[in-house]
């Protein structure tokens, strides 16, 4: 173990003498290399008939990138997705901020959202479907069910936790609580609305997947339903992946616009 | 604004809720808002059918194997990534990929390998809790106080000492936020589960009650799984007060 | 005092680069009398802190080596104690387990332990403070506390990061004099650290003065003074004056 953890250590030291940039990127292509190694060897033993290697699984990628049927799949899926969550954005900040800067409201609301924040939603989503049936109300309801939470309670921390000294420079200099709230308040809370859109979206991801298996599937949904059936598992496979793969890219996409937008300054109070 | 709000805790206006579902359900508006009374009735015949106390086995047997292994596992491995560089730049990218990822787009997989059965529900509560425990377990130990770690080592302290006296004790906080979170998404894991499996547990009683629209039982059981998911955050909530130490000291 | 000791420490040719590239200490040489306060002294960014950990075995050296007793040394030992800047208290542990901590990691039996940390929490003044938490006490109090961590494993050699840098004014020239008081009966070598040239002459035996980068010695003052009279009559005495100044116009020099 001594050993290992020497030469890993060397091997550490010796990656990062290079640019940290280009070192980075190695280790990354290494993680990933030995991610998919470990699936190709997974895949080919001989334990369960529906686990696809890796090869398998890309093949069945591009077949279905080829033939169009992912593409729209996605098309299918994405619709109630962004309705969902441009719904929860605007209807979901906005309620947050007033939670925010109403002691009454936040008084009404606030233990709902506390409790809703723990509560497994999906429950609710069986209830969803025999109300509104298996069309795209329930599917973005269940979108909407599942991001609101986080949206709400992020936006109301970003209000609540303005710095009070700034609150009080504002005040010294006879600023209206008018110029308070829209020149501090706000400007100070966007950083933590934005983080709460971002794990919206990721919300809404988990969201619509529950959606397209439970309620009726539709889209990438019915792709892996379809494939599952007919036991083409290196195809359910696939459509699982890109799924994994299309939430983590958007979402490490937002956390680098919100990184460049809202740089993290530890030296403001 | 009004200061005469903040002398009540915010908690009672739950009270008002509740009585604002009385009234709706009373005045018959929404055909699925039955009266909050006749839920609490429906409630407490449910919590003694023998139906329901099966379910209710199943879930937390699976909840607690399930987060006993993301325990196990997530924990150690959280430590290593904080500790080691190297396995922190190898797994790094997964964790952070499959913490936010939807999991439940996974468990098709699952059925398809496992088979539609409490083994599944188990590896799904396992796959929703880890990710999260081993994300701040490895915050937590490399955020480690430097300070205390360097005076352990001046005295001589050796590797098991200065994990165990030191290193864990420091990161606790973050740990114990890392399962506390860890928990509420395992207890997703299991409605989510149940549900996809759909013929054990709480979620086949989710899809029994909503297919035969017994409305009141549905909202009994939505309000006792709440309070589940609830009482067990609230509990690890506690354990991490417990373990504010640092509230001056840092 | 005039005539000096046997060095217990001795520093020989050391130097240390940081993984910045930053050379940090160069060709260092200082021997350490026994029972003697040496006091590393310069501006920030000569790597006084750095010679310090290396000497108690916390940081490694790039080249040359540290002595203790005539013999190489490469990590901690049980014949140095290091007392912190930030205190480095446990802070889920009463003050009575964090000042048995040292002996804790040495596997001493609890009874005998507490025993010895009871002896030392009383000779540093917070006797009656046993049960209380660190984030229940004052900056002054916590290093006390550290302070007599350091004393309770009985170590020859104690080392100093810039003791009263955390604590006010008043707290800090209480603390120069009790220190002296707690040093005047034991036969301790101390390293302390610090960049107060007042602090430096006050309770040093000699000074090591530190040129920045890269580290270097560029003079050893040796200020003559017993410290055995009263504080006031140390800050008033002409080789105590005399001192101060002589340094100031050396470090004035590399303080940009």
């Amino acid at each position: 173990m001594r050993e290992t953890r020497a030469t890993a250590a060397g091997a550490a030291t010796a990656v990062s003498s290079i640019r940290p940039r280009a070192a980075r990127l190695l280790w990354q292509l290494a993680s990933f290399a030995l991610f998919f190694a470990l699936w190709e060897a997974a895949g080919r033993w001989p334990v369960s008939a529906a686990f696809p290697a890796f090869s398998e699984t890309l093949a069945a990628l591009g077949s279905m990138l080829g033939d169009g049927s992912l593409v729209r799949a996605y098309g299918l899926t994405l619709q109630p997705l962004a309705i969902g969550l441009a719904l929860c954005a605007v209807a979901g900040v906005a309620f947050g901020i007033g939670m925010g800067l109403s002691r009454t409201v936040e008084w009404f609301t606030l233990p709902i959202f506390i409790i809703l924040q723990a509560a497994p939603m999906a429950a609710i989503i069986p209830l969803i479907t025999y109300m509104y049936g298996i069309g795209l109300t329930s599917k973005v309801l269940a979108v909407v069910f599942l991001a609101v939470p986080v949206i709400v309670m992020n936006a109301y921390k970003g209000i609540r936790n303005t710095s009070p000294s700034l609150i009080q420079m504002c005040r010294s200099f006879l600023g209206t609580r008018r110029q308070e709230v829209l020149k501090i308040v706000l400007p100070h809370a966007a950083a933590l609305i934005f983080t709460g859109l971002r794990l919206g979206v990721a919300m809404g991801f988990i969201g619509i997947v529950i959606a397209e298996l439970l309620i009726t599937p539709t889209g990438i949904g019915d792709l892996i339903t379809y494939n599952s059936s007919v036991a083409d598992y290196p195809r359910m496979f696939a459509a699982i992946a890109s799924l994994v793969v299309v939430a983590s890219v958007s979402l490490h996409l937002l956390e680098r616009v919100e990184r460049r937008l809202f740089p993290v300054d530890s030296s403001i109070a | 604004m009004s200061s005469r709000t903040r002398t009540i805790p915010s908690v009672f206006s739950l009270a008002i809720w509740f009585l604002v579902w009385e009234l709706v359900g009373r005045s018959g508006a929404s055909s699925i808002v039955p009266p909050l009374s006749a839920v609490v009735a429906a409630g407490a015949d449910v919590v003694r059918t023998e139906k329901f106390a099966t379910a209710a086995t199943i879930s937390l047997r699976s909840f607690a194997l399930g987060m006993g292994f993301a325990l196990l596992v997530g924990i150690p491995i959280g430590i290593i990534m904080g500790r080691v560089k190297a396995a922190a730049r190898i797994l790094g990218t997964w964790v952070n990929v499959f913490v936010s990822a939807p999991i439940s787009a996974l468990v098709p997989i699952l059925m398809a390998v496992i088979g539609i059965g409490e083994t599944t529900v188990v590896v799904t509560v396992f796959l929703f809790a880890v990710f999260v425990i081993v994300l701040d377990t490895q915050v937590g130990i490399a955020r480690a106080d430097r300070s205390l770690v360097e005076m352990a080592r001046s005295f001589g302290a050796t590797r098991s000492q200065l994990y165990g006296k030191v290193l864990l004790l420091s990161a606790m906080p973050e740990i114990l936020a890392g399962v506390r979170l860890g928990a509420i998404r395992g207890v997703k894991g299991v409605v989510i589960g149940q549900l996809l499996v759909s013929i054990i547990g709480v979620g086949e009683l989710f899809e029994l009650y909503s297919q035969h629209f017994l409305m009141e039982e549905f909202w009994a059981l939505v309000i006792i799984v709440f309070l589940f998911a609830f009482a067990v955050s609230e509990a690890i909530a506690g354990l991490e007060r417990r373990v504010e130490y640092y509230a001056a000291a840092r | 005092m005039s005539t000096p000791a046997p060095p217990i420490v001795e520093v020989v040719e050391l130097g240390k680069t940081y993984e910045t590239g930053v050379e940090a200490l160069r060709g260092v040489n200082i021997a350490f009398p026994r029972a003697q306060l040496t006091t590393l002294l310069g501006p920030s960014g000569c790597g006084k802190t750095t010679l310090l950990k290396i000497i108690a075995g916390l940081l490694r050296a790039d080249s040359g080596e540290v002595r203790v007793l005539g013999k190489r040394v490469d990590g901690p030992g049980p014949e140095r104690a290091f007392v912190f800047q930030d205190f480095a208290l446990l802070p889920w542990a009463n003050v009575l387990r964090n000042v048995a901590f040292g002996l804790e990691l040495r596997g001493v039996a609890r009874g005998e332990r507490e025993e010895i940390a009871r002896a030392r929490i009383a000779e540093v003044g917070l006797a009656g403070f046993e049960a209380s938490y660190p984030k229940e006490l004052s900056g002054g109090m916590r290093q006390r506390v550290g302070l007599a961590r350091a004393f309770a494993v009985d170590a020859d050699i104690i080392l100093m990061d810039e003791p009263f840098s955390s604590v006010d004014e008043q707290t800090r020239r209480k603390f120069q004099e009790d220190l002296l008081g707690l040093l005047a009966h034991k036969q301790k070598t101390v390293i302390f650290v610090t960049h107060s040239i007042e602090e430096a002459v006050y309770v040093s035996d000699q000074i090591v003065l530190l040129s920045p980068r890269p580290g270097r010695v560029s003079r050893i003052v040796r200020t003559g003074i017993e410290h055995d009279r009263g504080p006031d009559e140390i800050r008033r005495d002409r080789r105590y004056l005399d001192a101060v100044d002589e340094i100031w116009q050396v470090l004035r020099a590399y303080v940009t």
